[in-house]
This record gives structure tokens, sequence and C-alpha cells, in this order.
């Protein structure tokens, strides 16, 4: 039905519908509308809550604004986790849309890191890359590259600009044919019920015997408890992109089509709904 | 169905036939390299063989496959390791799901994309087919062992011209049947290994009949006894010895599959030998040559066989393949393959027909990837598509049809898209991408380019097109712009305008150019200013000039003169002088880019020359009727182009006839009273008097043509003026005047008096007297005047100052030996001359005691023009720079490693060009973090001993960097006159 590259597209394209409402407490000259926004899942939120920040200060005195904070269900999100990440870890299996409490008060020290402009958005998804290149080339590719390329890199993510992102990106994605994958799989896991931040290790996409590794053998291998089922019933879903891939699928074929911009491959793990 | 009996590989003919029933009549039988044993019932069914194993290699029943449409019965099956792959009658091509050791029949039938006549498996199920419309060899990409269905299907580009070419083989065995050597048993057994199929593995081949083979015959319209012939012909197995990247071909006539190399290669006469045996029929043809087979020791030398057949075909046109069988070719996953290249032009016409296929799915996991996303999407996005996007869109500020100078070859002019797209950055500035859109080979491409990195935008002087070139460091260093030329006049400036204000925006700069700031001039006439950063005289880090942006100042001018004041003169190529007015844009710098109120018409007068040529013949003397041999009787100066009266054009379209044509007298060497100079032949040196030995001549014709622009220029009446110089003074103060000279056009010496800052134009002109004429002057930063005279020799002016702006008396100074000067520059204590061949020479030995210094020392050859400036650096117009992918005439270049101890400086940095004609650098006085700068020349020229008579030794000095290059070198695309 279509052909790899979709995945790209449908990955770098997936929205989330949010309805940003400022928190009750926050304190206001008038009542503040809720405002709604299609999120890219592949973002951060302080790179695209300009609009979101505009909204609600209109409403409040100079002196109430703060750095701005969203929050959801109680829990503060993590700016520098990707939305898509955020949203498939907290709030998979809920009614849309997203509903993201803002705050202006009351910055949460000890959960969320400060982003005072983009340029530390920039620094950390940068870090990311270089990060993901280092376990997939020793960092050879990404060195390679000009300043100008990193900086495509960026200006991709932050306009939304799909062909100009791959068209470094894709370079990134690359590996000798000798290899058959990367040197290892950049990847973090994420559970919703450990308080643990994530798992990463290394991993390599091919097996000592030559054949291809699993997410299955990924999760046997660094999160057992992910697909454990002492009664023969997986009682977790792991996501990645807001689905659930299975078990078969190649970890490096995951890797090169389904990884965030920055380069990693972030899985939630979370609890299957009883239902 | 017969079971040939006791194949091995002591024996690979076997012994006997034994008989094996079927159930119906079997029309095609495929063998796998295992245990899979398929065939194909006349009724369109096909039969699978069950219970193969090691010890009943010959199995024990048959069971039934339906064919997966019930009107159109199966025609063709072929089987690999653990899949079977099926035509059917309607030509569609389908895939068996589910098929393995345990259970050959499979699950399912899965239709794939394409239609084909036949398709064959090889070693680790790879596959090949035979397209139905086109009829060329498809090898199907993606075939892997968690996908062996593969993704899609790829044309095999099997050339014909290149025969005997081939990129290599290995055991290049030729067989009809199949053979087998200790290598190609390995070869299985690597095999084995290898493939990930576990339930294979413990099994040994049961069918010995794995033969490497794959034989492709061309038949098509042939007369069917040849296409017989040769179907049967090929077989060309080779392999690799680690069993990796093993390809296996034949080809009948010339056809060459290129392979995988490998170093496995038999003695050629082994190999001939079989080749003997083999093809006895094909010795009858005499084409086949023995030392080709030992030159290539391949054996798709063949191609001999097919002389016929050959001829069928036209030499562009593919052949057409009837049958192709991969039964023994193993192909390595993640080897790239070269099958799918032409090696020439050849047999586009093969990839042309390439099915346009998307790959079929058949993986699960990706089948569920692709599932689970577009419900995701409709479950986050359908009914949320009001919503507004976070990130807004950039605004597409202009897209237009331009063409473009396409960068491969042939070069050529062609039609594209263009798009300049402007966003606002996260510091909220704002910063542009200009995208050309183009098709390269019916493929849609674009480049793109950052506007904060463009260095320079340049109108191109060009006839017949509208152009402009857009200059980044990259491309200054290649030599290579990217060129773009549009439709109309006002549509090339609108882009100009737009880019030009863009790529100021994006580095910030705005306003009038600094009283430090580089001018320069393109033989075009068109003006050019860039701001110096403090770091391109000095600093740890120097600035490559290739980084310097310079921008378009409105006006035309031949020359342009600055001091670090602000006083900025030019000379137009009429002689007209103009004072700078401190105004900024104009010419088509429209709008905010432009100043309003200091912007004034300018026009500027230039003459196109064409030449008259005849030659001398006894009977009617000179005329216009050549030699076969001879230049156009109208041309150029150089002959090579034709130039009559009525296809000479102005120069561009913006400039416009003012005169007709008329004789011109004054060309180098003279002429007689009709104008007319003599030479003994084309092209020579000619003169203006005829003689005996004279039999050619020629006349210079003129034409006077006008351009009317406008920019921050206003005339400084009435004397027209040939050079000018003004003092590179940092540290006067506002009030005083500042000392210019200038040459009048007649050659006279004048000093301009009431040059001020507020006042530029100064208020009037006093004579200085010579006895000759002069062409150029130069006055430093200590009023040291230097002037070259009509004959080539330079000239100090004594005492000049403040008080006696017009100093006393001239000092001749002898030019290097044997060379004429032609320009002079005096920088803060450093003085250069140029010679008429090119030479950079240095003054050596002055000192404010004896400041016409003591000798000429060689700096550089291969200089056009230069500026040395109130920090002593040297700037000059180099006349030719090679760069990576083009050679240009008329850059900017730089000296770098002028210090107060090495004042002629070390090497050559090279900027902006080709098609530069002046630049001036005696605005830039700024230091930066230059310490220790003399305050007296005293400490500056170290070799103020030499004497007067080392003067010939300096000449033989030789730059330690000319900027001389080969001149076979390809046409000068880039140069602003290109």
């Amino acid at each position: 039905m279509t052909d790899d590259k979709d995945v790209l597209r449908d990955v770098w394209f997936g929205r989330i519908p949010t309805c940003f409402t400022l928190y009750q407490d926050e304190i206001t000259e008038r009542e503040a509308d809720p405002y709604y926004l299609l999120l890219p899942r592949i973002s951060y939120l302080t790179l695209v809550t300009d609009k979101v920040k505009k909204h609600f200060q209109k409403v409040m005195r100079q002196e109430e604004v703060s750095e701005i904070w969203f929050e959801y269900e109680g829990t503060p999100l993590k700016w520098h986790y990707p939305i898509g990440l955020l949203f498939d870890l907290h709030a998979s299996n809920t009614a849309l849309p997203w509903s993201i409490t803002v705050h202006f008060k009351n910055f949460p020290e000890k959960d969320l890191l400060h982003c005072h402009s983009k340029d530390v958005i920039e620094a950390h998804f940068m870090a990311c890359i270089k990060e993901a290149d280092a376990l997939k080339h020793k960092s050879q590719v990404i060195n390679e590259m000009q300043k100008k390329d990193h900086k495509q890199l960026w200006m991709g993510l932050q306009n939304d600009k799909f062909e100009q992102f791959w068209a470094i990106n894709r370079k990134l994605m690359e590996y000798p044919p000798e290899d058959n994958g990367f040197r290892y799989i950049p990847f973090r896991i994420y559970q919703a019920t450990t308080e643990r931040p994530f798992i990463q290790k290394l991993f390599r996409p091919i097996a000592s015997g030559g054949h291809l590794h699993t997410l299955g053998d990924l999760l046997k291998d660094v999160c057992p408890s992910a697909i454990t089922n002492e009664d023969g019933e997986q009682k977790t879903q792991v996501m990645i992109h807001g689905i659930e891939p299975m078990l078969e699928t190649p970890i490096q074929w995951l890797s090169e089509h389904m990884s965030y911009p920055d380069n990693f491959l972030h899985i939630s793990i979370i609890p299957r709904p009883t239902d | 169905v017969w079971y040939r009996e006791n194949v091995c590989h002591h024996n690979p003919e076997g012994s006997t036939w034994s008989l094996v029933t079927t159930p119906g009549e079997v029309v095609q039988i495929s063998c796998g390299p295992y245990d899979l044993l398929w065939a194909t019932l006349w009724e369109g069914q096909a039969i699978v063989r069950e219970g193969i194993d090691r010890n009943n290699p010959q199995g024990i029943s048959w069971s039934t496959v339906e064919s997966p449409s019930s009107e159109n019965g199966i025609m063709h099956v072929s089987v690999g390791v653990d899949v079977v792959w099926c035509v059917t009658k309607d030509r569609k091509v389908w895939f068996r799901r589910g098929v393995n050791s345990h259970n050959p029949c499979g699950t399912s039938w899965i239709e794939m994309v394409g239609e084909m006549m036949m398709v064959t498996v090889g070693l680790n199920n790879q596959v090949w087919g035979i397209g139905c419309d086109d009829r060329a060899i498809y090898f199907r990409q993606g075939v892997t062992p968690s996908e062996l269905s593969g993704k899609t299907w790829k044309a095999i580009v099997s050339g014909r011209e290149s025969d005997r070419s081939q990129t290599g083989s290995s055991t290049s065995l030729l067989s009809a049947g199949c053979f087998f050597t200790d290598d190609i048993q390995n070869q299985t057994s690597a095999v084995i290994q290898g493939d990930a199929d576990p339930s294979s593995d413990t099994e040994l081949p049961t069918s010995p009949a794995s033969p490497a083979l794959l034989g492709a015959a061309a038949a098509g319209n042939g007369p069917a006894s040849q296409a017989g012939t040769s179907a049967r012909l090929p077989v060309d197995p080779l392999h690799s010895e680690q069993g990796e990247g093993t390809a296996a071909s034949a080809s009948n006539d010339k056809d060459n599959l290129e392979m995988n190399k490998s170093p496995a290669n038999p003695n050629p006469s082994a190999e001939l030998q079989w080749i003997n045996i083999d093809l006895k029929e094909a010795q009858k043809h005499p084409v086949l040559s023995v030392s080709s087979f030992a030159d290539t020791s391949s054996l798709s030398s063949l191609g001999a066989f097919s002389v016929g057949a050959e001829d069928q075909y036209g030499a562009d046109e593919h052949p057409l393949w009837a049958w192709v069988s991969g039964g023994g070719c193993l192909v390595d996953l993640h080897s790239p393959l070269k099958w799918f290249t032409a090696p020439s032009g050849l047999s586009s016409s093969v990839q042309s027909l390439s099915l346009s296929i998307t790959p079929a799915q058949t993986a699960a996991w990706r089948k569920q990837i692709f599932q689970q996303l577009s419900e995701r999407t409709k479950r986050e996005l359908e009914n949320f598509r009001h919503y507004e996007q976070a990130i807004e869109q950039s605004v597409w500020v202009k897209t237009g049809a331009l063409q473009w100078w396409r960068n491969w070859k042939p070069h050529k002019w062609m039609d594209v898209r263009v798009a300049l797209e402007q966003f606002t950055g996260s510091d909220g500035m704002r910063d542009s991408i200009l995208f050309i859109y183009y098709m390269y080979h019916e493929e849609k491409k674009y480049i793109h380019v950052f506007l904060n990195e463009v260095t320079i935008i340049v109108e191109v002087l060009n006839e017949a097109k509208h152009s402009f070139a857009l200059y980044t460091p990259e491309r200054t260093k290649q030599r290579w712009p990217i060129r773009l030329a549009a439709a109309t006049e006002q549509e090339m400036h609108d882009w100009l305008s737009l880019l030009n204000m863009s790529c100021c925006e994006s580095r910030r700069i705005q306003g009038p150019p600094s009283h430090h700031a580089i001018w320069s001039v393109t033989c075009k006439g068109d003006i050019f200013v860039s701001e110096p950063s403090p770091e391109l005289e000095a600093g740890p880090q120097l600035m490559p000039c290739d980084q310097m942006f310079w921008r378009q100042v409105g006006g035309h001018l031949r020359l342009i003169e600055s001091n670090s004041r602000g006083v900025v003169w030019g000379i137009g190529y009429d002689h007209t002088a103009w004072a700078y007015t401190g105004g900024y844009g104009g010419g088509f710098i429209q709008g905010l880019a432009s100043s309003a109120d200091n912007i004034y018409t300018q026009s500027d007068v230039k003459c196109v020359y064409i030449y008259e040529n005849q030659r001398w013949n006894p009977v009617t003397g000179y005329s216009s009727r050549g030699l076969p041999t001879d230049r156009y009787m109208w041309s150029d100066a150089s002959g090579l182009q034709e130039c009559t009266k009525t296809n000479t054009k102005p120069p561009s379209p913006q400039w416009s006839w003012v005169s007709d044509w008329y004789i011109d007298f004054s060309p180098a060497g003279g002429t007689d009273r009709e104008g007319w100079q003599y030479a003994a032949d084309f092209p020579a040196s000619y003169h203006g008097h005829k003689t005996m030995k004279d039999f050619v001549r020629r006349r210079r014709w003129a034409r006077k043509c006008k351009i009317v622009t406008n920019g921050p220029w206003l005339e400084v009446p009435p004397v027209t003026l040939w050079d000018i110089s003004i003092i590179p003074s940092s540290d006067a103060d506002d009030e005083e005047s500042v000392a210019l000279w200038a040459i009048s056009d007649k050659g006279d010496v004048l000093c301009r008096l009431g040059v001020t800052q507020q006042n530029p134009a100064g208020t009037s002109w006093l004579h200085v007297g010579t006895d000759q004429p002069f062409i150029s002057i130069s006055i430093g930063a200590f009023y040291q005047v230097w002037a070259i005279a009509r004959d080539g020799s330079a000239f100090y002016r004594g005492s000049v100052s403040p008080n006696k702006p017009a100093g006393d008396c001239w000092y001749h100074i002898p030019s290097p030996q044997k060379q004429k000067l032609k320009q002079v520059s005096v920088g803060r204590t450093s003085v250069f001359v140029l010679d008429k061949n090119g030479n950079l020479w240095y003054r050596q030995g002055i000192t404010p005691s004896y400041p016409q210094g003591s000798t000429w020392d060689h700096v550089s050859n291969n200089i056009r023009k230069m500026s040395v400036g109130p920090l002593d650096q040297v700037w000059v117009i180099a006349d030719k720079v090679q760069g990576s992918h083009s050679l240009s005439c008329g850059t900017v270049c730089h000296r770098t490693g002028v210090q107060p101890l090495e004042p002629k400086g070390l090497s050559w940095d090279y900027g902006i060009g080709g098609g530069w004609e002046h630049i001036t650098v005696r605005g830039n006085a700024t230091e930066a973090s230059r310490g220790a700068v003399p305050d007296t020349a005293e400490e500056n020229p170290a070799a103020s001993k030499e004497g007067e008579d080392e003067e010939s030794k300096g000449k033989t000095e030789h730059s330690k960097t000319p900027l001389m290059v080969s001149e076979s070198q390809e046409l000068d695309r880039n140069s602003v006159n290109g």
C-alpha cells in the first residue's frame, strides 16, 4: 500500500489536538478562554507554544507572569521530551483533545528544566542528535557535517519543514552496507509507572548470529517486565508515535523510520487499559 | 516428470532418468536449492512435491495447489529456498505465503504489482522476472529473510555496446546444463550457513540441480530458430569465495550484466577448454575471439553468439528478453548491485520503462505499522482539523519562473521554478532561503541557498539574457556561482532587489556604507561596497576575503577611490568625475533599501568597437574578400566573433545607442588617414602605414552607447578625469581639507582644493605642471605623491604638505628594467607600482629622509589593478584565478602576511571574481588588534641599505605565489562579462 518513506511523513506530520487552559489559581484580569492547538508530535512544548503564551498573557498582569510551564493531570510536562512521547506516556487512551493546564507561577524546579529561550531547546536537540550518532556511527556522520547542516536540522524541526530536515537527516540514517545496521540503536524506554526517568542501554540491531533483532528482543533484553506475562497476557502497551508496533518489527527498521527528529526511538510502556 | 538419478558433484551429469508419475500433464517445473519442488499443470494448477528429504530426494507424493484466480491458471512457477512465485495466464505475478519445509504448499497467494512473462528465484530467494510489456529483465529489490516478497521491481540494464568489458566474473563455466566444481560446492554450503532459515539448515540440498544459472536470451522478433538456438545457450555461473556478493549471469549477445568482482578466477586455459567443449557451435562464428576470453576471463564474451540476432535490433533499442534463470545466483543482501545503471547513455530506454511499482508489503509488522499510523491520524486529526497549527508555515515571499545555468554538462540554460522563502528565526531575525526547483532526468530536484550565506548577487553582462550570479564563499572558491536569468529586465531587477534586501536583512546591514568600506567596480560598471571586519587585516584568525559580503550601490563607474573620512570619488567610462553623496541604494535597489534624498540620475557613455578586416590580393588590392581561413571580415578584436554593424548590439539591454558607427583613429599603433592599420597577417601587431610586406589591414569602428541610471553620485564638472587618488588619512580633524590628486583625461596632473568631509566635491582644481602626460597618481598618508607618466616611468612629487598642497617639483624614478609602469598606489608608507605586463613591484628603501626609495622588488605577476591602503594592506585585481570548477579573470585578491617588517606580504587570498575591474581599500583604516604599527617609516623597509645597483637583483626575484594559471582552462563562465 505504501512506501517506507510514507512512514517518515506520517511520523513527521503527527499532530495532537490540544486544549490549553489556564491554571485556576493564576490571577487574571478577566477570564481566559481555553486555547486549542494542533501540536506536532515530534516537536517540543516550549518550541510550539508561543501562541499559547501570548494568548494567556493577554489576560494577566505583567507582574504575575513568570516562566510558563505545562501540566497534565498533576504531572508537570517535561519540555525536553518530545510532545508525542509526553502524550503517549501520560495521556494515551484518553479522550481528545488533550487537556493541558498552563501555569505561570510556582515553577516546579525539581521536575522541570528551565527553558528561557529557544536556544536552550536547540542545544538540547542537537545534544540528543549527537548522542544518537555517537551510538550509531561513533559520531562520524555528525562530525563530518558542516555547521550549516546542523542548523538545517534544527531549522527543519523548528519550521516544520520535512524536506529540509530529511535532506540532512538522511545521512544520519545511513550505515555501511557491510554492517547491516547501526552500531547501536539509540533508544530510550519510558515507563509511566516508575520513577526512573528512562532506560537506555547499548543494544545492537543485529544479533551475533546475524539475524535482525526485533522490538521484542530489545524489550526482553532491557525491560523484560514490559512483555513478561505470567498468565500469557501482555499487561502493557508498547507505544511509539501513538501506535503499537508488533514485537516482531526489526529494531533497525524502527530506528530508521520511527525515531524522533532527535534520532532516538522514544518508546513508552504504559499499562494496557482494562476495558 | 523425470528424476535424474545419482547427480552429485563427482558425477554432475547423473546416470539415468526415472519417471515420476504426476496427476496431470506437467508443462513446467521448478526445483529450489533445497527441498522445494513445484510444477505447473496444463490445466493451470500447480503441483507440489511432498516428502522430499535427504533419504528420499524424489519425494513421496504430489499435492495440488489451485491457481490464485479461477479464470486464469498458473502459467509459470519458480521456487527458492522457502518461497514460491508464480505467473498466471493474465501475466499477473503472485507470491505464495507460508511456504517452508514442513508445509511446501504454503498457505495463500498474494498478488504482486507488475505484470511478468515469467519469474525465476535464486539461491537465497532473490527474484528476477521478464516484464510483460517491455520484455526487460527485472530484479526484485528488497527481498530479505524478513521480507521475502521484496519491495519493488527494478529493471536490470543489460547493455549491448559494452561487450567484453564486463566488470568481472569468476568461475565462468560455460554450460547448457549444470556444472559443479569445488568452488561451487563451497558456495552451496556457504548458502546453507548463511541462510537465516533454521529449518533448512540440517538438510543438504537434495536436488543437486542448483545450477548457477542466469541465462537470458533475446528472442523478440527474431526468427524462431534463431531465438531458439540462443535461448539454450548461455550459462555463466560465478560466485565469490566467501559466498558473498555472488551473481551469475550469462548473456547471449553483447549484453553485459555487471557483476561483483571475485578474486576466484580460474586459470584462463581451463576456462577456454570449457568453452571449446561446450560451444562447438559457437566456434563457427568467426567473431569468437580467444584472446578476448583470456583478457576478460569472463564468458559473457559470448556476445559472439548472436551476431545474427543482434542485427534484429536498432542500436538504441534494448533487447527483448524471453527467458531468465537465476537458479544459481546468490545475491548478497547488502552489497549494492550494479545492474541498474547503464554504463553509458545506453539502455535508458530500459530504465524509463521500469514499472512504476510501489512496494507490496507483506511483512505483517510493516502492514501493522502502516495500518496503525493511518488509524492514529484518523483518531488524532480527523475531528480536529479546524484547530490552529502550532507552527505557522513560513511566508512564501516570492515565487517565479527563471532560467538556471545548470550545473551539469552540457551546461546550458534551463527553465526552473524559483521560490524565495522567508521566515522568522528564533531570535526574531528574518532569514531567507532561495529554492531552485529543476528537473533532472525527469526527476524533480532542487537546490537551495541560505541567503545569509550569500556573499554577493551580481548582474552578469549578457546581451541575450537578463542574468545574474549568486555567490557564497564556497562558490567563490569554485569560481562557479549559481547563475539565473529572468525573461525581462524588470523581472530581474525585482529579483535582484528582493534578494539583495534579504541578504542585507539577514546580515543586519542597512543604511549607507561606513567610511571604512571597501569599494569595487566590475567590468560591467556596477559598484559594490563591503564593510570590512577588523579581522580582515589583522588578528589571530584572518578573515578569508571570499567571506566578504558585497552589496550593490546604484550608478555606473569605471573607477572608484575612497579614503577613511568618507570622501569617495568615481570616474565614469566617459571620464566624468563623480563625488559620492553619502547615500545608498539607487539603481534597481528601491524602497527601504535606498536612501531618499541623495540619489541622483547618473549617466555614462562608452564605446562599442568592431573591426573591419581586409586582405590584399594582386587583382583588386585590399578587399573584403579574405582567404577561406581568414577571420570574419567584420569581427571583434580577437577576430573570433563576427560583429557587423547591424548585428552588434549594445552591451546589455540597459544601454542604448547614442551615435552611429564612426571610424576610430585612436587604436594603439596608429592608423592611416582612413583609419586603417596594416600588418603582415592576422593576428599580428598593427601599424599605421602600409608597407610592401603588409597583406592585411583592419580598421576600428566605434559606436557610442549610453546608460542612464541613478545612484548616490553628483557630477564634479567640468574637467573630465583619467585617475584620482585621495589621501588615506585617518587622524585629520573634520575641518581639515583632504588632499585629492587627479589626472585629467588629457594627462594633466591636478590637485583638488577645498575637499572636506562636508564638501567632498571640493571647490577648484589646481594645475600641476608636467613635462609629459601622466596616467596614474597616488598620494600616501604622509602626502607622498607618486605618479606614472604615459611613457611608463614613475615620478615622485617633492614637498607636498597641507600648506603646500601642490608640492614643488617632480623627481624622476627609473622604472624596473624594461618595464613600462601603468599604475602606482601609495599606502601609509608602502609604495607599489604595476607594470604593463602585470607585474607588481614594491619600492624598497623608502625613508622619511629619502622618500624616493632605492630599488624595485618584484612581488607578483598576473595583476591587473591594485590598491594599497592606509594600513599598507595590499589588494589587487588578479588577471586569472583558477577555482575548483572554473577559471575567473578579474578577481579580487588580498595580500596576506603584510607586516611592518614584511611589507610585501607572503601570499594571496582569493576573493570575489571574476569580472572585477577595480578595488579601493583606502578607506579601511580599522586596525583591530594590530599593536605595534610604526609611527614613522624608519623601521619599515628593512632593506633600505640596498643601493641603486641592486635594482636588477630585485627584478629577478619571483613571486612566491604567482597568480598565474594555465590558460588551457574552460572558458570563464562565471565572470561578470561571461
